[in-house]
């Protein structure tokens, strides 16, 4: 056999890997500590998790630095147990749209309304909800803020999971037609890595999400109810009822060390991972590193424990029914009567929704008055026009500087990880600052709490768009310089264009936040210092605290329309016109 | 020792019986790519099915490897004693799971069969081993140049031990040299009999291919796919390409495949459909002109013979033809016994200026397009001189795919514009009258 050069060099980087079995063995300590550590760690949270509710009456949450720790480890558990949960509604209900079309019909539209609903509106009911299914015990708390976070985690996670499957390679398909695969190894071997990559990218930016929720939904007060669990959202809202602006600082500090550990200790090696299920066919320049990730797979005993789970792996993909059954092969429904099943179906599916209608109008009906409808949608403008304002200002600010460090390579690799760690730091622990400042110098609450909407997602906009300016060619970059272009002309002409499609979807993900994040913005405390602005945001906040849940229904659902229209009318159309005419190929 | 000697059975392998495939809705838009193909597969030979892309070879080949069930007909793997007739199939694009090692992608199809663990490693080394992919076995196919990675689509078709080894077009994704290579090496391991199969059944346009490969090949007419002819190729393998007789052979193939006889409704040829619902070929203009400006110069003058063409311009046969046949449609070129003549109106062009070329470009195109005219009529008649793209892409829908109606569009703005009979505006997706300037 002939082979061309270009075959033997590919051989020798993997050589060079299997020559690598010498092992040293400080890697094999470090890697076995920190596993170890970890599993302790995880086994007290769990513990403390299932203890009566008297307990946490018995030992309220304090202020002792000492146990700052603890309540970190309680709040970054409740984030990854929602991540689970989150991971198992996506792999379930986003394969049950991709496969079944009359599913597809009526989750895909949900899946896309839920991601732009205010989440935090919910609280009220789910954690009314989550208190009578385990009365008594801490547990039902728990579950009511880890569902909290879910709801702000789960929906772009089955969306980006539904979108891989419907875009599995066609010649990929067929191979596993052709071998006869049973749909548990297709769903192992070609949909589940396949969908890996971009499954990752959309937990990382769920965990970024699931910060300012957890925050929010620790200390939970429904009407008369109040309920502070352990964890970092607790402390903060302590420290800000006493106006303790020590305490806050340092629990801003403890949820910034958190961030960092689980980017590294978790993210960093979850990416370089999923890089080897990017489907391309050619190795990429740069593939991202991790140090926990390479020690892994350095040590040596790591290697020979993941073995026999891999070896585990494989035997459930190789799992097979006991009795091999005949394939169940029903004739294809004649289109006439596929055609009526589907009508059918549209028709119960719109009998639902008549239905679903009908229940909410009935039990809003008998507590609000039409007037209720016009107020909360005036405040709905007052909070539009603030994310309209706010997010304008954003582009302002961000956009140049973005432009500006995304042609510099040295600056964006320095710069472009502290974006991101912003994005995640949830801004809800940054307002008592802020609160501070406005009540002390008697600012108007109305203009000077809006800022704080875009605290946390501005972040969006700026990584965004130096990931676009970092993306534009070089090639154009040297004609636009050749060709003297400069100033205006060369933003309208080079920048621009070239960032657009990153922009959009930053400013998307920055405006669907900022709405969120009007319901903690718009009305917040400091002591006994008690300020809001007139938005809607706040009108569901108020509601939230008085226990009306006509109210707050009636907020969420009005606040849903306006981010779902917004959505609709501004940034799909942006969006297309960047897909099609914008895009570099 | 067996006792006995298995009765030596003559049933072909395969035997497709007037095989039928519709692609498109129910109703209306229907495309025929297959119509009425018979095809048996005997024992002991390397077949080609050749054609030009929209040919339905694929869709064949897919028909028997079980991928697609055909509109109507029949295909049948007849009882042998030797055991049920398997395929197994080597993709174009390699189709290799990029997540999986080399040994890992050529286990898959007997994982997928529930062969034990140390049974599959043990055939796929072997299989491994044959096809020369040694030293591989734990890179990942990113790793891999194009040839390696075919030779990984090869060995993991193989190690099921099917009887019969379908290939769609195998080679075409790789440069010339490596193409080379491969088939050599595969052509070496037939002849010495060290693959478990007794056929191979390939798909492919490349005429010379078909000829150093095959011992008998099928060819196909487009629109819809229907095999015109069979020709048994009887030259000693191995073949060389420079051998009068391979020449000859490849010449007659050619001849066949531009014979218009072969139209098989009054249309204007090669093209589906006919008048507005023609489904037209996105070919640029630039390449016409080219085209043109070959064969008119030295040394063909004019009248130029296909395969000689595809060898000057380093063509393939599959590239060449859907550019001949839009100047045929132009009548800038006639297609007869596989040669090119440009008419008179074409030399008339080569000589040209640019604006005059315009000009001839502009007659041709309304004269002969039924689409163009019909654009420019509807725009002349309106006040505005303005119509929405979507009014022609719903007539063209009424009567192709939605995909083909989009083609034929992006094919007919792209000549509308070039000849300035028309303009047309992408973000308003808009067709005017109106001058750029």
């Amino acid at each position: 056999m002939v082979f061309l050069s270009g075959d033997l060099k590919a051989a020798r980087p993997f050589a060079r890997f299997l020559r690598a079995g010498t092992v040293p063995s400080w890697a094999d300590l470090v890697a076995f500590v920190l596993l170890a550590a970890l599993a302790v760690l995880v086994l007290r949270g769990a513990e403390d998790m299932s203890r009566p509710l008297a307990a946490l009456h018995a030992a309220p949450v304090t202020l002792d630095p000492v146990r700052l720790p603890e309540y970190a480890l309680r709040t970054t558990m409740r984030m990854f147990l929602a991540l689970g949960a989150s991971l198992v509604f996506t792999v379930t209900v986003a394969t049950l749209a991709a496969k079944s079309r009359k599913a597809e019909l009526l989750i895909v539209p949900a899946l896309d309304i839920l991601q732009s609903v205010p989440v935090l509106g919910f609280l009220t009911f789910t954690v009314t909800f989550f208190m009578g299914l385990f009365p008594g015990r801490q547990l039902g708390v728990e579950c009511a803020a880890i569902f909290a976070i879910f709801t702000s985690q789960a929906w772009n996670m089955a969306f980006s999971f539904y979108q891989s499957l419907r875009t599995i390679p066609a010649d990929l398909d067929e191979v596993s037609r052709q071998f006869r695969f049973s749909p548990w190894r297709r769903f192992t071997r070609l949909e589940l890595p396949f969908a890996t990559p971009s499954l990752v990218w959309n937990v990382m930016m769920s965990m970024s999400g699931g910060w300012f929720f957890v925050v929010a939904s620790e200390a939970i007060t429904v009407g008369d109810t109040t309920v502070t669990l352990p964890g970092i959202g607790s402390w903060l809202s302590i420290a800000i009822a006493r106006q303790d602006m020590g305490a806050v600082a340092l629990g801003v500090a403890a949820m910034a060390v958190v961030i960092v550990l689980y980017d590294q200790l978790v993210f960093r090696p979850m990416v370089a991972w999923a890089d080897k299920f990017r489907f391309e066919q050619t190795a990429s320049q740069q593939r991202p590193a991790s140090w926990p990730y390479d020690l892994l797979r350095r040590a040596a005993w790591t290697r020979s424990l993941a073995k026999p789970l891999a070896g585990l792996f494989r035997a459930a993909s190789d799992l097979r029914a006991p009795i091999a059954l005949p394939a169940p092969r029903l004739p294809a429904p004649s289109p006439a009567l596929g055609r009526i099943l589907d009508g059918l179906w549209a028709v119960l599916v719109a009998a639902v929704v008549a239905g679903g209608a009908w229940l909410l109008w009935s039990f809003l009906g008998a507590r609000l008055a039409f007037a209720d409808l016009c107020q909360v949608g005036l405040l709905g403008l007052a909070t539009l026009v603030r994310v309209v304002v706010l997010i304008a200002l954003a582009t302002l600010v961000w956009v140049p500087i973005g432009v500006w460090i995304g042609l510099r390579p040295a600056w964006a690799e320095r710069l472009q990880p502290i974006a991101q760690f912003l994005a995640a730091l949830p801004a809800n622990v940054l307002f008592p600052f802020a609160v501070a400042a406005i009540v002390a110098l008697r600012l108007n609450p109305d203009i000077w709490l809006s800022p704080l909407m875009v605290l946390g997602t501005q972040w969006y906009i700026l990584f965004n768009v130096i990931a676009g300016a970092s993306a534009i060619p070089g090639d154009l970059r040297e004609a636009a310089g050749m060709f003297g272009l400069r100033g205006w002309q060369w933003w309208r002409q080079v920048a621009i264009p070239g960032i657009f499609p990153y922009y959009v979807t930053g400013a998307l993900t920055a405006s669907g936040g900022s709405w969120n994040a009007s319901i903690v913005a718009e009305a917040v405390s400091w002591g006994h210092e008690h300020i809001e602005a007139a938005g809607l945001g706040a009108y569901i906040a108020k509601a939230t605290a008085a226990g009306d849940s006509a109210r707050v229904a009636l907020g969420v659902a009005v606040m849903s329309v306006f981010v779902i229209a917004f959505n609709r009318v501004l940034w799909r159309p942006m969006h297309r016109f960047a897909e099609r005419r914008l895009r570099l190929a | 020792m067996t006792c006995f000697t298995p009765i030596k059975t003559t049933a072909p392998l395969v035997e497709a019986k007037a095989v039928r495939h519709l692609y498109g809705k129910t109703e209306g838009a229907n495309l025929l790519v297959l119509d009425n193909v018979d095809l048996t597969l005997e024992e002991n030979e390397i077949v080609g099915l050749l054609g030009r892309s929209g040919s339905g070879k694929s869709t064949l080949l897919r028909s028997i490897a079980g991928l697609i069930k055909p509109t109507s007909g029949d295909i049948a793997f007849p009882p042998r004693s030797d055991g049920p007739t398997t395929v197994g199939m080597v993709f174009q694009s390699f189709a290799l799971f990029p997540w999986l090692t080399v040994l890992q992608n050529v286990e898959v199809g007997l994982e997928a069969k529930g062969v034990r663990a140390d049974e599959r490693r043990r055939r796929a080394l072997a299989a491994i081993d044959l096809i020369g992919l040694d030293g591989f076995e734990n890179a990942y196919p990113k790793e891999l140049s194009g040839g390696m990675r075919q030779r990984v689509g090869l060995a993991r078709a193989l190690v099921v031990d099917p009887s019969i080894l379908l290939m769609d077009e195998p080679f075409s994704a790789l440069d010339v040299l490596t193409a080379e290579t491969l088939r050599t090496d595969l052509l070496d391991l037939w002849s010495e009999g060290r693959m478990p199969i007794k056929s191979i059944l390939m798909v492919t346009h490349n005429i010379e291919e078909a000829v150093l490969m095959c011992d008998r090949i099928l060819v196909f007419s487009s629109n819809p796919g229907r095999v015109v002819s069979t020709i048994k190729v009887d030259l000693p393998q191995p073949r060389n390409r420079q051998d009068p007789a391979f020449r000859t052979q490849v010449e007659r193939i050619y001849a066949q495949m531009t014979r218009p006889d072969q139209a098989p409704t009054a249309n204007d040829g090669a093209f589906p459909g006919s008048g507005l619902g023609m489904v037209l070929p996105r070919v640029s203009t630039n390449v016409m002109a080219g085209l043109i400006e070959a064969v008119h110069a030295a040394p063909f003058d004019g009248r130029a013979p296909m395969p000689d063409l595809a060898q000057a311009l380093q063509y393939e046969a599959d590239e060449l033809f859907p550019i001949a046949e839009t100047l045929q449609l132009l009548r800038l070129a006639e297609l007869r016994e596989g040669d090119l003549a440009l008419t008179a109106t074409a030399r008339r062009y080569a000589e040209a200026e640019v604006d005059a070329r315009k000009q001839i470009f502009a007659q041709q195109l309304l004269a002969h397009v039924p689409l163009a005219a019909h654009i420019r009529r509807v725009l002349d008649e309106r006040p505005s001189h303005v119509a929405p793209a979507s009014r022609f892409l719903d007539e063209l829908e009424d009567s192709m795919s939605p995909s083909y109606a989009r083609q034929t569009q992006r094919a007919v703005i792209n000549w509308g514009r070039y000849a300035e009979i028309f303009s047309y505006d992408e973000g308003a997706e808009r067709f005017s009258l109106d001058d750029p300037a």
